[in-house]
């Protein structure tokens, strides 16, 4: 590092090792959930009993399952699912509650203000497990069921984080000028409020994400998430459970797929939130 | 302070109805005919009629409401209809893995989070600091599911030192039952671990620039004295409100933790409840569980408003 480096120029997002290292991870698994539409190495639900629970070979790079499904081609499979209900789960998450946070600043302390907010408080009472259990109990289990609840799980996040920010926002000066020169107040949201406070959502909806890969996951384990024969990295790992004993491959794959992801998309959360939060850095760094 | 306490509790109060107000929407409005999702497409008239009659569905929603509500104040639950016992002692019964498990991975979780996070602020920027927070992104991203099963693979397949699953009861004894609940907690501990540590090093590096800790300096007292004294103590506040927000994650862990030992716990409960459709089972324990939640943040920011009198004021 050079002495005579700038004083206080911010760090470039890009340049942090640790959103570079999420981005590459991320990219991998995007790539080969994008990939898994158009080729993978075998048909991964087409069942082959004459080739079950061979180990990792040139063959078959991951080995393959209790029924000889190739545990790679799953994994790519599953990765479109698990981004699909991350990707699902969060737009609902970040599109209801940013809007409920913008409404709730418009009406500060007003009764719509405190409703909106004691709701965020209370739905912390229900961890993502519970309301997809009680879902489930009621339409039974599903992909989309699993999507709902992740997405009522990090709708108060999103809530608190917008309504939060946009005040910071309602209170600058040229918010203020907007106001006198007569602007409305979804106009101002809209103009200036949102692009303000977009930077600190996007890096919260990075972290959702990793969060719910993570869920979904967990979900498919107890069978409450996407339903066979679509494959899933949590429902892997619960069949894998049987098998692993002689078998271990079978449950270190998927998982190692799950925990990759949700690495990639933590790292990239945190590269993203020292770039639009610099203050985060020096206690993090 | 008594009226901090008093808008504290009115607000644990709500919180605790609407709760049931949506559990009690969700599971007992929303199927339409509960008994018709208990006993499933095919069942006989005559049963749905008797289960409907059990269930009290031919009373007033409302009616049903308050004696649910009634009935979870005075221990009442009902009776599960896959079991034939009241959900009560069916609980009770469960309680004794689930709470000491919970426990368990707490008192886990803050042996190891904490010295590591201390550690890392300790050494910031410097190799131990570098370690811990690998530590705590690798805790964070594996899920304790597959964690556990990982633990299984090496202690109990592999080396045979713990049992895979399973749980011999308290009656068995106090090291048989303690050993089975080991291998869980751990994997329940480990994202736990993972936030402990990183928070308690972002509380100790923001304590650390304080005047107070400049002062101890100045003064003369050592480096090791003035980190546990004035730093870690001061930064414990953020680090056990931490603790409480992420007993709800514990929970949820704990359901699918059970799961993968196999013990006989209150997630394991929920979980064979939604397969068999006893909603009266799964529409109390969700209830438990969320009150559990409310009632450990209710007690954390009584906590916290004794700890810090300025909190007792704003509020």
């Amino acid at each position: 590092m050079s002495a005579v480096a700038p004083r206080s120029r911010p760090r470039r997002w890009w340049a942090s090792p640790s959103f570079l290292v999420g981005l590459l991870l991320g990219g991998l698994v995007v790539a080969m959930a994008l990939t898994s539409y158009v080729w993978t190495p075998y048909e991964p639900t087409q069942m082959a009993i004459l080739k079950r629970l061979r180990p990792p070979s040139a063959e078959h790079w991951f080995g393959t399952d209790q029924f000889g499904r190739d545990v790679f081609s799953m994994i790519m499979v599953g990765a479109r699912n698990s981004l699909a209900v991350g990707l699902g789960a969060v737009g609902i998450g970040l599109t209801i509650g940013s809007a409920l946070g913008l409404i709730a600043a418009i009406r500060r302390d007003g009764w719509l203000d405190n409703l909106i907010m004691r709701m965020a408080d209370f739905s912390h009472a229900f961890p993502a497990v519970l309301s997809a259990i009680m879902i489930s109990a009621v339409w039974g289990p599903g992909m989309m069921n699993a999507v709902i609840a992740i997405a009522i799980f990090s709708l108060p996040y999103f809530a608190r984080l917008a309504r939060g920010a946009a005040l910071q926002c309602w209170a600058l000066d040229y918010v203020l000028a907007a106001r006198a020169a007569g602007l409305t107040e979804m106009a101002i949201t809209r103009q200036h409020v949102l692009p303000n406070i977009a930077g600190v959502l996007v890096v919260q909806a990075t972290i959702q994400f990793a969060l719910a890969i993570l869920a979904e996951a967990g979900l498919s384990y107890l069978g409450l998430g996407t339903q066979p024969p679509a494959p899933s990295w949590g429902r892997m790992l619960n069949e894998a459970q049987t098998f692993m004993a002689a078998q271990p491959w079978l449950a270190i794959f998927p998982g190692a797929a799950i925990a990759l992801s949700v690495l990639a998309f933590n790292l990239l959360g945190d590269g993203l939130r020292d770039a639009v939060d610099p203050r985060m850095r020096r206690s993090r760094d | 302070m008594m009226g901090y306490l008093l808008r504290r509790l009115v607000a644990f109060a709500l919180t605790l109805l609407g709760a049931a107000i949506v559990i009690f929407l969700v599971l007992e409005i929303l199927p339409g005919d509960p008994a018709a999702v208990t006993l499933g497409l095919n069942a006989a008239p005559e049963a749905l009629a008797a289960l409907r009659a059990e269930m009290g569905l031919d009373q007033p929603a409302l009616l049903r409401f308050f004696s649910w509500i009634g009935g979870l104040v005075t221990g009442d639950l009902g009776l599960s209809y896959t079991y034939r016992v009241p959900v009560a002692q069916l609980i009770g019964e469960r309680m004794v893995v689930t709470l000491p498990l919970a426990s368990m991975a707490i008192l886990l979780a803050s042996a190891i989070g904490i010295p590591l996070g201390a550690l890392a602020a300790a050494n910031h920027n410097r190799a131990g600091d570098a370690a811990v927070m690998v530590f705590a992104q690798a805790g964070l991203a594996i899920p304790n599911f597959w964690f556990g099963l990982l633990l299984v693979l090496v202690f109990a397949v592999g080396a045979g030192w713990l049992p895979a699953g399973g749980f011999p009861g308290w009656q068995a004894g106090f090291w048989p039952a303690l050993r089975s609940l080991l291998l869980p907690a751990v994997a329940l501990a480990l994202p736990q671990a993972a936030i402990l540590a990183r928070v308690t090093r972002s509380a100790m590096l923001e304590t650390m620039q304080e005047d107070y800790v400049r002062t101890a300096r100045a003064k003369g007292v050592s480096r090791r004295r003035t980190m546990l004294r004035h730093v870690l103590r001061n930064a414990l506040i953020p680090v056990v409100t931490v603790l409480g927000l992420q007993f709800s994650v514990l929970l949820a862990g704990a359901i699918i933790i059970e799961n993968v030992f196999a013990l006989p716990g209150l997630g394991r409960l929920v979980f064979q409840s939604i397969a068999q459709h006893d909603l009266i089972v799964v529409k109390d324990l969700v209830m438990l569980f969320s009150a559990l939640v409310v009632f450990i943040n209710f007690a954390i920011e009584l906590l916290y408003g004794l700890i810090d009198p300025r909190l007792r004021q704003a509020s």
